[in-house]
Formats: structure tokens, C-alpha cells, sequence
């Protein structure tokens, strides 16, 4: 915990709530229609905003969107800076991932290097037919050639501050906030 | 974010006397998530490129060896297979010699199999890398006992359970067994309860001081399991009189269909192999519908991934 | 040969003393010295014992010297305070003639650090088979009055009867190394929990136990005495007060190791606690102190093993068994047994040197101080302590297993008949 930071909150509930319903949409725009569709999120809070995104386009185009994991461990690039990490079980639907539209999930996009992860382990899994990506919080601040297709809310930062992302499943209420190391 | 790893394992893997219970089970959970790398159509994972394991074995073992090389293999790393044939010390370069020579050459971990108790714990203090026991002697073999357990846990039990409550039988020669050793420490480290069943002669002077019971009577002890373990039997031993012949032992200890129908429905059958077919274990039980013989050799590539993730996987220094 | 006092020194009895020494005895032993001597050394604080005398040790010469020498041997002995050893037979070739054991005297004379006394084998080349020449070695110049295939177990019966008897007709006697062959093969360590826990094979108690309770009964038997090599059980200690009370003419050892170390330590494989017979339970410990306490067991010997470094640095089975002990034998028995007040410096006298040159017969060693009498003298200061380093032992061999043990107690000085091989813990320049 970052004593003393001023901490400033940027997204609540209601806001979480609109961001993901207008990605739902977005999704379904860009695709012409919820086919072929699998949502995979990013453990742990991208799991969780995956299966809320499939509930909400299921709902929309009135079909099941199928949805699952992806574990990144064994696949991050600095695995050799800390102790070997516990891996999160990877779930894909029964459909696999040949030929789908796989729309990877995950909270907050920063350096970029988890989403290479995640397209390093989704490529072990099997072929898409086409990759893209929605997060609920794009900070900036990237340091590989990765763009997400679909951003709740674009929230420049300073690389010191920290973004903090509360969702209910887990952490008993939706909310985001920023820890910032200045005086905003 | 992926979440911290609060559980660390001890820098080597010489005895499952080494590890506590959250430990023991972030190995068995770890070898769940690999084992679904044995169904990708890519069945390989980048982890430990460039690490350079050694497989350093002085006694036969073709089995283990190759599961150890395709644990190794399936993460990514280099193999360098040992095969130093000849035990003692007078063959030959000595272990001290071989393991200052494999750390010359940057070895970041020595996989050992040797015939002498406690040569893996030697092994360790004479080198900077990290020690995995693959049998020493009659001492251990705990890469054995982790499958054997995963396997038990995935009929038995569930990801992220322990063994409590369930009843193992281990018999045959548990004197001579390191299997039988590693497989007592862990079966009761995960809260099973573990009955021994075996020729008086073949029961260490000791076992009091064991976590178990000890039983002469297979037949009264097979209904009431879980999961029995069949260890091998030489029959080398009848030279030094711990049972007078084959055939009395196998009428008396051996494993047959009239014993598996004692079994409880759901009881599970497992062997570490190789088998005496006909001695301590019969066709119809090892090729059986409640056998898992099988799938404790695939599970044993499983477990040794999630052992070479967790000792090898992060930022072990080597050299330091 | 120059003159010595040491001043202030404490007898055994307690009594302050200066001690005088000249042309090779004892010339005062009083409050205040009234003669001159040319050199004075300092007393204070220690012990005056009688030079210590080891019925049990191996200088490897000949056939081993690249583990220990009769001159590197009894120079690390000089430097544990004994003025005597007893070399053991199992060299190469084995002492089992008169000509080894006059070669082992003769090795000891020239190198001058102690007076070193052979050990003839019982039988030819250690073998168990036939009897060796026992008359031809003690009527030899080396005089052999102990005898012993230590190292192995005179296991036949009837050539142990043999033996026994034969020997009486010079007052000699057969020192067992108790170890049933047939109970012990390619044993590694005592059979206990810990054996059964590290996978290696044990030796159980019964084997020793066995042996001794035979033998026993043989020595009361044919009337012989017997005595009993690096006793290390519980059971051995209850047999052999048993055959004691029984009159039965029997004498026996223990080591300084068996006083202090357990079976425990053979968790860390590490083969310098490997010896034969091997460290055993916490209750074997406490029997054998009692036992040394009370007189069942008579005496304490080294049982110094030398081994060089490659026969340790392997795993447990292929290392060789032994532990060296000579320079750190006096510290333990002080740790073990005075420390605990199980004894007093009068009766570590009696177990370290009096008792055992009885044992081995010799004359001029083993005596207590008094004037007129040899001067074999070791001055100790049990008020010192130090943490044990094997580099620091002058022994060729560095196998001690009480590495890293803080031990109580110095040898201070020397003195073999009548010349100081140690002055001031250092050792004389020859």
C-alpha cells in the first residue's frame, strides 16, 4: 500500500458498467454480428470482464457467446526477475480457437508486454482467425507495437502512478482509481 | 495482473522430507495446468529457454531418464544426458569430480539418479545448480511419489485438494524401496492414512517411528483402500533368505485377480514399474480396468514440467 | 639431557605442585622446588595427568602412508598429551609376524615422539582362518602382549577359543573387535529410525552384543582374559557388567566419538561421521558414560582412523570408515565426562593411561606421578576452549568428525620420558 499517496477516483460502477455495455456493441459492429466469437480474458480481473462482455452480447444478439481463460504465466518475458510464479488454469471453450474470432480481455493495458504473452500462448492453443483486443483502461505508456481495438476509457497517466482496478467478483465493488505520486 | 506466488519450493529437490503441505500441493496443481500441454497441437512452452538441464545417471534408467528429458524438452530447455555406468568411486571420476565438471560447463541443474543413498544430497554440496533427485539408493525418489499422488488426486480427489481422509497401501519390499519412502513422507503429508503390507523381513527395523500401520495380511487390508501401490520385487532377494521363493511370495503378498476382486469399486491400482509380471503383481491386475499403471508414466512427464517450472522457472541464480 | 620444571601445577588429588624433572624421571614433586633446573615452564591453572597411553590406534605405516606415518601418527599423539600407543595389525602387509611389529617399534624409536607398542594380528593376514605366529611376535624385540585382527571380528568361534587360550601362556591378551560378519554385510550405519529413514543399511546393536556375550563366556571358560575393542552400545555395556560381576577377566574400551556423537548426524550423508562400529542412539551415549563412570567399561581409546581426503569426499557407501582423534581425545573425555561430573581428573587418569598400560602390560608408562617415576607427564588447562578446524590437526589424515565443535581444555606440555615433545602447546622442533 502506497501511504500517503493521494488517491483520485476515475471510473465507478455505473461507469464501468456503460464502458463495457458500449464495448459489447462495438464488438458486435466491428464483426457484423456476435458469430464465431470467443472472448478469452486475461486471469485474474480480464476472466472476470470476459465473461461479463459475453453476457452482454449473448443478450444483445440473443445467442451464447462462448467465453474462457487464458493463463500468460509461463509465457511473460520477465519471468527471470522474481521467483517462478503459480499458474492460473487456462479454460478454452469446447469449440477451440481454429477459425474464431478471438477477442482477448484484460483490465488495464500499460507496457503492452502481457497482451505479447497472451498472443505467444494463444498461437500454442491453436490459429484464429483474427485476434483483437478490448480493455477497460488504456494508461499509455507502451513499450512494444500493441494497440487495443476497443478501450473503455482512455486514462493518460505518469509511469510512477498506479492504477488500481476493483471489480465486484473479487474485490466487492466495481471502481478504478489512480494512486498518483504528484498532486494532480 | 497475474497473481504473486506466495508459495516458494526449497532451492533443491532431494527429499519430499523437504517440502510442506502448500508446497506439495503447488506442485501437483502446477502439473494440472501443464498437463494440458500434452493435448496442444504445439506441445512446447518457452519457459526454461536457455536453461541447460543434465540428466546425470548412474544406473540404467531408461524410463525415468526420457521423462525427464521430455519434461525438459516440453519448457523449452537443453538436454545433456550423463550415462555414467560403474558406481563406486573407484570406477571412474569421482561425483565430486563429475559435479564441478558439469558446473564448469553451466549446468543450471543436475537431474541424479544414483545407487547410493544420499548421493543427491552430496551432489548438492558440491555444486552451485540445482539438485533434482531422481533415486538415490533406497533412499528417495520423489518425482515418483508426486506422481504417483497426482494420479491418486485426479481419480480421488480435485485441483487444489489433498489427499485427507483417503486409504493407500503400499506392499511389497518396503525395506529396499525409495519409492516406498518418498511415497509414505507425501501420501501423509497430503492427510492420507498409509498401511504397509509386507514380509516381516522386508519392513525396516524403525518403521515405529513411521506415520503408518504395518500389515502381514494383504487380504484383510485390500478392502478397506483407496488405492493400492505394488512396489517391485527382486527376486535376487530369495539369495539372502527375506522370503524362501517366488512362488511363496507371490502366494502370500502378490497382487491377483481373486485379491483385486477384495477391492472396493473405484479402488485404484498403481505400480512405479518395471513389474514382475506374475510375482508381485498379476496380468490381469497391471492390464485391468482399475489399473493406472499407464497413466502414471504419462502424468510422471506432467509432474517433472511443474518440477522444472518451480525450481528452474524464475530467477535461480546460477554461479552466484 | 636438559632439566625441567614446571611450576604450579595441580596433581590429580588437587594438591599444588612443582614438578622436577630430570634425566628421564621425576626428581621432585613438592609445594616448592628446592633444586635447579635450567628450564622453567608454567603450570598454572592445569592438571598434572600422567602421559596418556592409547591401546587403540592406527598409524597406517606400513602400506598406508598417504593417510598417516608412525612419525606423523605419534607426533599428532604427542600433541593430544600421550606419551604411548598401541598400533593396530591391519596394515600392509599386516602385523602378523615378527618382523612387522619390530619394523612398527623400531619406526616408533627413530621418530621419537612417543613410545609406540605393535599389536600382532590373531590371524595370518587378518584372514579369520588360521592363528598367526602370536609366540614369535611376543617373544620378539617389539614384546607383543595385545593382540588383535581389528578391523574384523574374530568370528569362528573355536579360533577365538583358540586364541584366547594361547595367548595366556605370556600374559597376553585378544582385544575383539565385536562385529557378527554375517549380521552386518554392507552395513553403513546403526540400525535404528534414522537408518530406515535415510535408506541406508543398518547395523543393528546385535551384532556387537552377540559377539561380546560370547565371548565372555569363552574367556571365563578356558580362564583368559579378554578385552573388548570401541564397545558402542547399551546392550554391550549391560553384558560386560554382567560377565564383570560374574568375575570374568574382561576389560573393555570406548571411544571419544561414541561419547559424544549420535547416528543423528548421518542425516547430512556426510561421511565423516561414517566409523566402524558406528555412532549410535542417544541412549547408547548415555550407557557408555555411565559405564565409564562406574569402571564397566575401563578405559578410553581412540580408535584414530586416518583416511586422506578422496576415500571422504564421495557419497556415503563408497567412503571409507574412521575418524582421526588422537589430538582431540583428552578435550572430549573432559566435555563429556568431567564437564558432567561423571568423573574426576584422578579417575581420567586411571581411564586414559593407568588402566591401559596395565592392559597392554607395559612397564614405564601408566604410572602416576611420584618421584622416582618415569617422567611421561601431560600438562593440561581445562579452562581453555576452542572451536575444532580440521586444518589445525597435525595428524597427515584431517578426517575429524568434530569440526565446528567448540571443545574444552589445551594440552599445555609434554614430557616423554624425561624430554618435552610440547612446550607451551607448541610442539618441540626435532
Amino acid at each position: 500500500m502506497s501511504a500517503g499517496k493521494p488517491v483520485k477516483t476515475v471510473l465507478e460502477e455505473g461507469d464501468i458498467s456503460r464502458a463495457l455495455t458500449r464495448i459489447a456493441h462495438e464488438i458486435i459492429e466491428k464483426n457484423r454480428g456476435s458469430e464465431n466469437l470467443l472472448l478469452l480474458g486475461i486471469p485474474t480481473r480480464g476472466a472476470y470482464l470476459a465473461g461479463r462482455l459475453a453476457k452482454i452480447i449473448g443478450s444483445i444478439d440473443k445467442r451464447e457467446i462462448p467465453n474462457g481463460v487464458l493463463d500468460i504465466t509461463l509465457h511473460r518475458d520477465d519471468l527471470r526477475s522474481r521467483p517462478p510464479r503459480a499458474l492460473t488454469p487456462t479454460v478454452i471453450p469446447s469449440g477451440g480457437v481454429e477459425d474464431k474470432i478471438v477477442v482477448l480481455v484484460d483490465d488495464v493495458l500499460f507496457s503492452g508486454r502481457t497482451i505479447r504473452a497472451a498472443l505467444d500462448a494463444l498461437g500454442e492453443i491453436g490459429r484464429p482467425a483474427q485476434v483483437q483486443l478490448a480493455v477497460l483502461v488504456d494508461r499509455g505508456h507502451r513499450q512494444l507495437p500493441i494497440r487495443a481495438d476497443y478501450v473503455g476509457k482512455n486514462l493518460p497517466t505518469s509511469a510512477d502512478e498506479i492504477v488500481r482496478v476493483s471489480i465486484s467478483e473479487i474485490d466487492e465493488i466495481d471502481q478504478i482509481v489512480i494512486a498518483g505520486a504528484n498532486e494532480s | 495482473m497475474s497473481p504473486e506466488v506466495v508459495t516458494e519450493l526449497p532451492r533443491h529437490l532431494l527429499s519430499i522430507g523437504d517440502l510442506n503441505h502448500d508446497q506439495a500441493l503447488l506442485i501437483l496443481d502446477t502439473a494440472e495446468e501443464l498437463a494440458k500441454i500434452s493435448d496442444a497441437p504445439i506441445k512446447k512452452l518457452p519457459t526454461l529457454r536457455g536453461r541447460t538441464i543434465v540428466n546425470l545417471f548412474y544406473e540404467d534408467s531408461t524410463r525415468t531418464r526420457i521423462s525427464f528429458e521430455a519434461a525438459a524438452k516440453r519448457l523449452s530447455a537443453d538436454v545433456i544426458n550423463f550415462s555414467a555406468k560403474g558406481s563406486s568411486v573407484s570406477k571412474g571420476e569421482s561425483l565430486k569430480d563429475t559435479a564441478l565438471t558439469l558446473q564448469a560447463m553451466g549446468a543450471d541443474a543436475v537431474v541424479l539418479r544414483h545407487p547410493e543413498s544420499g548421493a543427491a544430497n552430496r551432489l548438492a554440496g558440491w555444486t552451485n545448480g540445482v539438485v533434482i533427485n531422481a533415486g538415490d539408493g533406497t533412499h528417495e525418489h520423489p518425482t515418483q511419489a508426486l506422481l504417483d499422488a497426482f494420479t491418486i488426486r485426479r481419480h480421488l480427489g480435485s485441483v487444489g485438494s489433498d489427499l485427507n481422509g483417503k486409504h493407500i497401501a503400499i506392499v511389497g519390499d518396503v525395506l529396499h524401496s525409495r519409492v516406498a519412502r518418498s511415497n509414505v513422507l507425501l501420501l501423509t503429508l497430503l492427510g492420507a492414512k498409509v498401511t504397509l503390507v509386507a514380509p516381516p523381513t522386508l519392513i525396516p527395523v524403525g518403521v515405529e517411528s513411521w506415520p503408518v500401520q504395518v500389515s502381514y495380511a494383504i487380504d484383510e487390508v485390500l478392502p478397506e483402500v483407496d488405492a493400492v501401490m505394488m512396489l517391485r520385487v527382486q527376486s535376487e532377494r530369495m539369495q539372502n533368505s527375506f522370503f524362501p521363493s517366488t512362488r511363496e511370495y507371490s502366494r502370500l503378498f502378490g497382487l491377483n485377480l481373486d485379491r483385486m476382486n477384495l477391492l472396493q469399486k473405484g479402488a485404484l491400482i498403481l505400480h512405479p514399474g518395471p513389474m514382475n509380471r506374475g510375482l508381485e503383481i498379476s496380468a490381469e491386475c497391471a492390464d485391468g480396468v482399475q489399473s493406472v499403471i499407464l497413466e502414471q508414466v504419462a502424468n510422471g512427464v506432467s509432474v517433472r514440467m511443474a518440477v522444472l517450472y518451480l525450481l528452474l522457472g524464475g530467477n535461480i541464480g546460477v554461479g552466484s | 639431557m636438559s632439566t625441567y620444571l614446571i611450576k604450579d601445577v595441580e596433581l590429580v588429588n588437587g594438591e599444588k605442585v612443582d614438578i622436577g624433572i630430570a634425566d628421564g624421571v621425576i626428581t621432585e614433586l613438592s609445594k616448592k622446588a628446592t633444586k635447579n633446573y635450567e628450564n622453567v615452564l608454567d603450570g598454572s591453572g592445569c592438571v598434572a595427568l600422567p602421559g596418556l597411553v592409547d591401546l587403540h590406534t592406527h598409524l597406517r605405516e606400513p602400506g598406508r602412508e598417504d593417510a598417516e606415518t608412525v612419525l606423523t601418527g605419534t607426533r599428532a599423539a604427542a600433541r593430544g598429551g600421550y606419551t604411548a600407543v598401541f598400533a593396530m595389525a591391519n596394515t600392509d602387509p599386516v602385523a602378523d609376524t615378527a618382523g612387522v611389529v619390530e619394523q612398527v617399534v623400531r619406526l616408533g624409536k627413530e621418530a621419537g615422539w612417543c613410545e609406540v607398542f605393535a599389536v600382532g594380528a590373531v590371524t595370518k593376514d587378518l584372514a579369520g582362518e588360521s592363528m598367526a605366529e602370536l609366540g614369535a611376535m611376543a617373544h620378539s624385540a617389539a614384546q607383543v602382549r595385545v593382540f588383535s585382527d581389528d578391523g574384523k571380528c574374530v568370528s569362528d568361534s573355536q579360533m577365538m577359543r583358540r586364541a584366547l587360550e594361547y595367548v595366556r601362556q605370556f600374559d597376553g591378551v585378544v582385544a575383539q573387535h565385536a562385529q557378527d560378519p554375517k549380521l552386518t554385510v554392507n552395513a553403513q550405519m546403526n540400525e535404528g529410525s534414522v537408518s530406515a529413514r535415510l535408506g541406508l543399511r543398518g547395523w543393528p546393536a546385535v551384532a556387537e552384543e552377540g559377539i561380546i556375550a560370547r565371548d565372555v563366556l569363552l574367556a571365563s571358560h578356558v580362564k583368559s582374559r579378554l578385552h573388548i575393542c570401541h564397545v558402542s552400545t547399551a546392550g554391550s555395556v549391560d553384558i560386560i557388567r554382567w560377565a564383570k560381576s560374574r568375575g570374568i577377566d574382561v576389560t573393555a574400551e570406548v571411544t571419544p566419538h561414541h561419547l559424544l556423537l549420535s547416528d543423528e548426524l548421518v542425516e547430512s550423508y556426510d561421511p565423516k561421521f561414517k566409523v566402524n562400529p558406528p555412532l549410535r542412539s542417544n541412549e547408547d551415549i548415555a550407557a557408555l558414560r555411565m559405564g565409564l563412570a562406574d569402571g564397566t567399561i575401563d578405559i578410553v581409546a581412540t580408535d584414530h582412523a586416518p583416511h586422506p581426503a578422496e576415500d571422504k569426499e564421495c557419497e556415503w557407501a563408497g567412503a571409507a570408515n574412521g575418524m582421526i582423534g588422537l589430538e582431540t581425545a583428552l578435550s572430549v573425555v573432559q566435555k563429556t565426562m568431567v564437564d558432567t561430573g561423571l568423573l574426576n581428573w584422578s579417575q581420567v587418569a586411571d581411564r586414559m593411561s593407568i588402566t591401559p598400560a596395565k592392559i597392554g602390560r607395559t612397564k614405564g608408562q601408566g604410572i602416576a606421578l611420584a618421584v622416582g617415576a618415569p617422567a611421561n607427564i601431560c600438562i593440561y588447562d581445562p579452562s581453555k576452549s576452542k572451536v575444532v578446524v580440521a586444518e589445525e590437526q597435525i595428524s597427515k589424515s584431517k578426517n575429524t568428525p568434530f569440526v565446528g565443535i567448540e571443545l574444552p581444555g589445551e594440552v599445555r606440555h609434554v614430557f616423554f620420558q624425561g624430554k618435552p615433545t610440547m612446550i607451551s602447546t607448541e610442539m618441540v622442533a626435532r
